[in-house]
């Protein structure tokens, strides 16, 4: 087992940070060890699954399969970013507002997912949504109540 | 007339909402503690052995392991290490033998996952292999036996008998008998019978099951993500020999839960681990481990009927057999309490039912979304759907003749009350238009339809308790045992309590599963939270709005003054102090079933009625189905949250689409081979239904809380049937067994064209 580590400096939801990380450690282990942040979680461990979610230079990336080394010199945004001042984001409050959720565990990187589509397509078909959000799983099974979600906050973005 | 609820009724959005859209709800597989040690555990490659040597030394010598452990040493914290619930036979860590590939046998501690992980794969353990054992039906007289005697817990007294019974694999056999079958038999116009089958699926839930234990102050506290904290803490109670009150368990939010997280799953391991290396101890499992410790039955049905010249099902006789994989889990309880409904929610004067539990040499299986129903109805609507077609009826006809109606006796001797089963096939009949034909496509572009109808009693009997408290400003905190793994508990309790309370239902909270705090519940499954833990937070939230009017009336005030509660504690202390506390504790009336005849007059409190209809399309040269269109329809009696009660439909009925057209663990040698969700297929947004749709028929269930009862499985039961029904509208094949795969379906119609495909 590798013990030494890196020093990496990166921009973590807009503020500079640094992080002692071991080579071997993925985006997910350094968020939870080193930052606390919980949003971005492991459950497939292959990448299939979305709920290790994270924007990388503003790319979706999955962070089980990510070095958490590679983050160096990049802007890593996650979901513990989305609130800002107390308010939650439009893609946050569509969820909400439509029950796009069960569990939860899969939900903030079904909302970093949501985000990407909208900053490409701000007003999605029900296919436009399946397609981009088809590496996110829900095992409760909300895909319809998550389709609403997207649609909304494509509203709510206008709306501000 | 009908009485004016002011919360209750209402789509008040989850509690929880906002720490869910920004990342912050606590789930335990995100949770550290200093000085924390990881524990990785290693598992059996064989399915049958005994074990005769295992060697640690590699692993404990690598650097950065604190200690490795195998089932010896769990003995010396724990002496009797087998734990379960209607069978104490699964031990902690394998003792003498392993009975399926990817038991535990070993566990290796270390301060990093990683180092944990390498070093367990150094373990080496040598076994002499037995003969093993993996279909249910061979189970019965096989050579191969998994355990050498049948040890049942003390916690259900009907399964005494089973004591000390060797020599078998039948963990429980029920048995039903009403009438008189064999008579009618042989004087009904027709008989038919089938077999189907069903294969072995897992939960899957996306946060895999985990404990996390510490000890302080001479206690144990186990933060883990288990539906049963009650049971959790009376098992481990029990294993350790401490007190209750020593043991302490705490469950936040749970990333799914299903089944998967009944009783023990990862908690006696951890506190075995806890006390071993006096450190606090992380069992995380990967979603790969979770196949191997819990999953779904696979189950044979053999369903015989006797039908009257003109439809009337006169007899049926129903032979189940429950793979329950190496340890019992809770699959005795899967065989008798979802058995006796195995012959369909028709009215059949004669009825027999055996239903058997096995043990097999595959992983455990245990309760899956549904407790053996979606298996049960997949072959009791499976043979209605092939006598209706034998009869040349029209499948909704012939239910139409058949159903059972409310205040009818089900087979197993207990009226229906509050049951709309006609109601929701109603429902469904009118959503599908079923009286207009449906476009049957052309070339190899096929179209079907096809309808499911399936029931389920509540498990019982069974208790809940509930502490309301209301604080000297007005704030109200409910304490119940219920874990919200997804569907909306918190929220359903805390409108129940604001209801009775007269409050809003912001001034409420729910403190989630902490056994210090929050007092027993028996579990949060079967879809028995609703109507047992509602009716304990009613009693409570009654219990102290009557004490806060006994405080008006000791404070002289008018009857109706309607004085705020804050004012009121002022008025009584001098000043904002003191609490109001009310308690609740329910269990519904219940009779046993008798040993002989399987019968009880009350056998459950409640029904639950889920069914499903679809339109597909089948592609006759490649053997792929589309569902096109799914309608669910359930009577949940009184939905008190109508938009949580559409999503838990919806979901559950997915969730069920998943079993019944891609799931399915697939083994080489007892070895599964696609523990993993790449191999593993569940649904995704592509595999859903465009045009989905969820109803529930007005109904009220009398006895429930508010008029409700329960509904996170009805969504489930229906669906398998109706597709399989629509496939064979659409192509004319039958698919008897699941997952209905392409490949299933493009052989079938090869065989139906007397063009076998040659191979597996």
């Amino acid at each position: 087992m590798i013990t030494e580590t890196r020093t990496i400096c990166f921009t973590l939801n807009g503020r500079e940070v640094s992080a002692d990380v071991p080579p071997h450690w993925n985006m997910v282990e350094m968020l939870q060890n080193v930052f606390d942040l919980t949003g971005a979680r492991e459950s497939c461990g292959q990448g299939l699954c979305g709920c290790c979610t994270v924007l990388i230079d503003g790319k979706a990336v999955t962070g089980c399969l990510q070095f958490a080394v590679l983050a160096e010199g990049k802007e890593v945004q996650t979901i513990e970013g989305f609130e800002v001042d107390g308010k939650l984001s439009a893609e946050q409050q569509a969820f909400i507002e439509t029950g796009g959720f069960q569990c939860g565990y899969c939900t903030p990187g079904m909302i970093l997912m949501t985000k990407k589509l909208l900053d490409e397509i701000p007003d999605p078909t029900d296919t436009d949504v399946r397609h981009y959000l088809s590496g996110n799983l829900c095992r409760c099974a909300a895909y319809p109540e998550i389709i609403d979600a997207v649609k909304r906050a494509g509203v709510l973005r206008k709306v501000g | 007339m009908a009485m004016q609820t002011r919360v209750i009724g209402q789509s008040v959005p989850r509690l929880e909402s906002k720490d869910k859209v920004t990342g912050r709800a606590e789930y335990i597989h995100t949770m550290r503690l200093p000085g924390m040690l990881h524990a990785k555990v290693f598992r059996s490659d064989i399915p049958h052995g005994r074990i005769k040597s295992i060697d640690v030394s590699d692993a404990a010598a690598m650097s950065g392991v604190f200690a490795v452990y195998i089932g010896e040493d769990i003995k010396s914290v724990i002496p009797e290490p087998y734990y379960g619930p209607a069978f104490h036979d699964q031990p902690i860590l394998a003792l003498d033998k392993v009975r399926y590939v990817g038991e535990p046998v070993a566990v290796v501690l270390a301060d990093d996952p990683h180092t944990a992980e390498l070093a367990s794969q150094l373990i080496h353990a040598e076994y002499e292999e037995l003969p093993a054992v993996y279909d249910e039906i061979e189970a019965v007289d096989s050579d191969a036996i998994v355990h050498d005697e049948l040890k049942p817990a003390g916690t259900f007294p009907d399964l005494k008998h089973l004591a000390g019974r060797r020599d078998t694999n039948i963990a429980l056999d029920y048995h039903l008998r009403r009438g008189d079958t064999e008579s009618t038999f042989a004087n009904a116009a027709n008989v038919f019978e089938h077999t189907f089958r069903t294969q072995q699926t897992m939960h899957t839930p996306l946060e895999p099951m985990v404990t996390l234990a510490e000890q302080r102050e001479g206690r144990l506290i186990l933060h883990c993500s288990s539906q049963s904290p009650s049971f959790v803490r009376i098992e481990i109670s029990r294993l350790l020999g401490w007190p209750e009150n020593r043991v302490r368990v705490r469950v936040p939010f749970l990333g799914g839960g299903f089944g998967a997280k009944v009783y023990i799953k990862t908690e006696a391991l951890a506190a075995a681990l806890a006390l071993l290396s006096q450190r606090p101890v992380k069992y995380a499992q990967t979603m790969e481990e979770q196949f191997y410790t819990i999953s779904k039955h696979p189950c044979t049905c053999r369903i015989k009927s006797g039908v009257s010249a003109d439809g009337k099902i006169l007899a049926r006789e129903c032979e189940v057999w429950w793979n329950g994989g190496a340890y019992a889990d809770i699959g005795p309880r899967v065989t008798q309490k979802s058995g006796f409904t195995a012959a369909g929610p028709y009215d059949i004067e004669n009825v027999t039912i055996d239903s058997y539990a096995l043990y097999t040499n595959r992983p455990p299986a245990g309760a899956l979304r549904g407790f053996g129903i979606p298996q049960l109805v997949w072959a009791y609507e499976g043979h209605t759907d092939l006598i209706a077609k034998e009869l040349g009826l029209d499948p909704l006809a012939f239910r139409r003749m058949n159903i059972l109606k409310n205040g009818r006796p089900q087979a197993v001797g207990t009226k229906l009350i509050d049951t709309e089963i006609d109601g929701v096939l109603e429902e469904l009949a009118r959503r599908m238009n079923w009286s207009t034909p449906l476009d049957k496509g052309e070339g190899s572009l096929r179209r079907g339809r096809g309808i499911g109808v399936g029931f389920k009693a509540s498990i019982s009997p069974t208790t809940s308790a509930a502490i309301v408290n209301v604080n000297a400003d007005g704030s109200v905190v409910v304490h119940c045992s219920t874990t919200d793994m997804g569907q909306g508990s918190d929220t359903v309790m805390a409108q129940i309590a604001a209801e009775v309370l007269n409050v809003p239902v912001e001034m409420v909270i729910v403190i989630h599963p902490d056994t210090d705090v929050t007092p027993y519940d028996m579990s949060t499954l079967g879809s028995r939270s609703t109507y047992h833990m509602g009716h304990a937070v009613r009693i409570a939230a009654t219990e102290a709005r009557d004490k806060l009017s006994e405080m008006a009336d000791e404070l002289g005030l008018p009857k109706g003054s309607n004085v705020p509660t804050k004012e009121l504690f002022i008025r009584k202390f001098g000043m904002q102090a003191g609490n109001v506390v009310g308690s609740g504790n329910y269990k519904p009336p219940y009779l046993p079933t008798d040993h002989n005849t399987g019968q009880s007059a009350n056998a459950t409190p409640y029904w639950m009625i889920g069914a499903t209809g679809v339109e597909v399309t089948v592609d006759a040269e490649t053997g792929h189905t589309t569902i096109d269109r799914m309608v669910n329809v359930a009577d949940l009696g009184t939905a008190l949250n109508p938009e949580i009660v559409a999503t838990q439909l919806s979901g559950a009925a997915i969730m069920q689409l998943g079993f019944t057209m891609t799931e399915d663990m697939v083994y080489d040698a007892g070895q599964v081979t696609n523990s993993n969700l790449a191999d593993y297929k569940i649904p995704g947004f592509f595999d859903i239904p465009f045009d989905i749709e969820n109803a529930v028929v007005e109904a009220k269930q009398k006895s429930g809380p508010f008029g409700a009862k329960g509904v996170g499985e009805s969504g489930t039961f229906g669906v398998s049937p109706a597709i399989a029904g629509a496939v064979d509208d659409a192509v004319g094949v039958r698919i008897m067994d699941m997952p209905l795969t392409p490949e299933k379906v493009f052989r079938a119609l090869r065989d139906a064209a007397g063009k076998a495909l040659e191979g597996e």
